[in-house]
């Protein structure tokens, strides 16, 4: 008796929305075990890793600081794997947003207007979709694999990055050290909460959610991203053209991707710092397949896995449990939910060895 | 109803005695830039944390959060240990000065040690250990151990302390052995196993013999023994993951200067001050010397320790020239503190040009 994978006919609409919150009950529930045979009370620490982070206005400000560089990051990244155009260098376009953007701020140092701010918002999009366009440039022109050319870009931006503070932009009066001036009141993102570092750069995330999910739902774009990503065959029939498309999605996801880096620098950081990101970039793309490649989905998984980072934070303090249980319960959700996506597609056979065995269909 | 009376007067005064008790303990956090399990520089900041509670026992409790990145995070990090009833902090990595200022300006009581960095305040204190008095005697050890003359030196950033950390050593490898030189290779990285073994195995293709570090892990010493080189350990002591080749190591001790600074706060009487000690207090020391280093070399290592700790010899004593074979420090005159945490030039015998220069 061999358990084995058989397709299924079709797949629920309702299950596919049903998913993720069992992927989440699942994760629960074995967290729950996990923390029994540690030795906890299970109560207490679930309490501790998912409710007390959140049991503060201040615990709720920073989970928002946390998830928006997800959320915006996580939207585009969502339009291009829809359009099977697999942007893996978010993390690079994240940090030449941070980049151009923190260096508007340096340039204006000293001066006191509204204007830096925008001046640094349009740079920091400037710069994540020129590091967006290259592999989109590449993919085009070469048929280079955007997946390793994103991704070899992400180590060129860290080390710019890096080359920028440690050289040129250090701090005149840091002694030497890497990083640059702190940027001034004009250059930081206005505070919408007194006592937080919760900024604009949150509504501003919600309202790219919001943009997302119109374009995806309701425009043309939306529709070509749908038919390519789901029949390339059919989309060249329709007319649509492949490559506008591969161009377009990588620069939106490149900008958003820089947006975001900007907001970072010009909010929480308030200057430019060789690590400027714990790896957003690449902790978007969970976000954004957790998220079902929804906006709504992945605004809601941009604030699950910031909760998680948060709630590890305080794990670690109150329950003097290791870090790698944060990793532990990311993994425990990703697990459940790919699972779960199996078990919705195929269901499980337990036949006798030599009984002819049907391939499945598809995928 | 009599009986809830003295139950509720019962359990307010168990609450009244746990609240003194509060009082009297102290909880030390401590912020760490990496892993516990790095065996290098969290790990012997974590032994330090460990040595606190091993002194003050019920007096103290001590929490810490591991591999907190240098960016948005470090700021919630330490805020949140500070709003939780800590009253001393250690944040041990320079990324997090400006977050430890930050949070210390909201927090006036809570008591900060920051490592590394340049910013106090009222509430903030700076520490470090003078890493590069043993860059001095592993230099000297280097130019007595090398056949090859090429020493492969691994470093993370090029910041102050690790140009130092160059410099000291070049200076010493180069008394005792002028034709040597100092091969340096930036990783950009204080923990990656990875990198810092690939490091070492392309400065050991350059004809390197000794490799010395100044990243975390215990990869290029590992390296240096499969490929049968020297090697230096970098803040802990490496022996056993490369018993063969680890000529010795220096170790970051924070035990005794974790311990008084608790102390401090115990008593009452902490202070914001600036901190920077080296092999004269303990706060670094040397590994046991590789049995394999010939004893005449041992005890020139031995003279040199006790002669920094004496005072007698400064690892920057003129004359001491640039790359490019100007006199930077005259003959007579030693390097101060200033010129110290400034450095950010290489001395002669170092190849290659210092980074963002």
């Amino acid at each position: 008796m061999l358990p084995r994978l058989e397709p299924r006919s079709g797949v629920s609409a309702a299950m596919m929305l049903l998913t993720p919150a069992i992927a989440v009950g699942l994760t629960l529930i074995a967290g729950v075990i996990m923390f029994a045979a540690l030795g906890f009370d299970p109560g207490r620490a679930l309490y501790t890793f998912f409710v007390k982070p959140v049991s503060t206005l201040y615990g709720v400000s920073e989970l928002l600081v946390k998830a928006t560089p997800l959320a915006v990051i996580g939207i585009g990244l969502a339009l291009g794997f829809r359009a099977n155009v697999w942007n893996i260098g978010a993390e690079g376009q994240f940090t030449l947003g941070a980049i151009c953007g923190g260096g508007v701020a340096l340039a204006f140092h000293g001066v006191e207007s509204w204007l830096v701010l925008p001046a640094m918002a349009v740079a920091g999009i400037l710069g994540g979709l020129a590091w967006g366009a290259i592999p989109a440039f590449l993919r085009v022109r070469f048929n280079a694999n955007e997946i390793l050319t994103s991704l070899m870009l992400t180590y060129v931006a860290t080390l710019l990055l890096s080359y920028l503070v440690h050289g040129p932009w250090r701090d005149p009066e840091g002694l030497n050290f890497p990083e640059s001036r702190m940027f001034e009141d004009s250059a930081l993102l206005p505070v919408i909460l007194d006592e937080t570092r919760l900024s604009i750069a949150a509504p501003i995330a919600l309202l790219i959610v919001l943009a997302g999910w119109v374009v995806l739902s309701r425009a043309f774009l939306g529709f070509q991203i749908k038919v390519v990503g789901q029949s390339p065959a059919a989309a060249s029939y329709a007319g649509f053209s492949e490559k506008r498309l591969i161009w377009t999605v990588l620069c939106v996801s490149g900008a958003l991707a820089g947006l975001a880096g900007m907001f970072e620098v010009s909010g929480p950081i308030g200057q430019l710092h060789p690590v400027v990101s714990p790896g957003y970039g690449f902790t978007a793309i969970i976000v954004a397949f957790l998220g079902r490649l929804h906006p709504v989905g992945v605004l809601f998984a941009a604030l699950l896995i910031a909760l998680s980072y948060l709630g590890g934070e305080l794990a670690q303090i109150e329950l003097k449990l290791p870090l790698a249980l944060t990793g532990v319960f990311q993994g425990m959700l990703l697990f459940f939910l790919l699972g779960t996506d199996v078990l919705i597609r195929y269901r499980i056979r337990f036949r006798r060895r030599g009984a002819r065995i049907a391939l499945p269909q598809g995928g | 109803m009599k009986r809830v009376g003295l139950l509720i007067a019962a359990v307010a005064a168990l609450g009244i005695v746990a609240g003194a008790q509060a009082a009297d303990k102290v909880k030390v956090g401590f912020v760490y830039v990496g892993p516990i399990g790095d065996h290098g520089w969290t790990y012997r900041h974590d032994v330090g944390r460990l040595a606190i509670e091993k002194q003050f026992g019920d007096k103290v409790e001590t929490t810490y959060v591991e591999s907190v990145s240098e960016g948005a995070d470090a700021e919630r990090v330490i805020r949140q240990l500070a709003s939780t009833g800590h009253d001393l902090i250690f944040t041990t990595s320079f990324g997090f000065m400006n977050p430890t200022v930050k949070v210390a300006k909201k927090f006036p009581k809570v008591k900060f040690e920051h490592c590394s960095g340049y910013k106090r305040g009222p509430n903030v204190s700076t520490y470090l250990a003078r890493f590069y008095e043993g860059r001095t005697i592993s230099g000297l050890i280097a130019g007595k151990m090398t056949k090859s003359n090429v020493i492969g030196y691994i470093a993370s950033f090029p910041i102050p302390e690790v140009v130092r950390g160059i410099n000291a050593f070049t200076l010493a490898l180069r008394e005792v052995n002028p034709k040597a030189e100092v091969k340096v290779v930036w990783v950009n990285t204080w923990y990656d196993p990875g990198k810092e073994g690939d490091a070492a195995k392309a400065l050991i293709d350059q004809g390197a013999d000794v490799i010395l570090q100044h990243t975390d892990s215990p990869a290029p010493a590992q390296i240096a023994q499969k490929r049968g080189v020297w090697a230096v350990g970098q803040a802990s002591d490496m022996t056993k993951f490369a018993p063969k080749s680890h000529l010795t190591a220096i170790i970051d001790d924070w035990n005794n200067y974790y311990v008084a600074r608790t102390k401090a706060v115990l008593d009452g009487t902490w202070k914001s001050q600036d901190v920077w000690q080296g092999l004269n207090t303990g706060m670094i020391a040397m590994a046991p010397y590789n049995p394999a280093i010939p004893k005449d070399v041992v005890a020139l290592a031995m003279q040199a320790e006790a002669d920094i700790k004496s005072g007698k010899r400064h690892p920057f004593q003129g004359p001491v020239r640039n790359q490019a074979g100007k006199v930077v420090i005259p003959k007579g005159k030693a390097a101060d503190d200033k010129m110290l945490l400034s450095m950010d030039w290489y001395v002669e015998g170092v190849q290659g040009k210092l980074p963002g220069k």
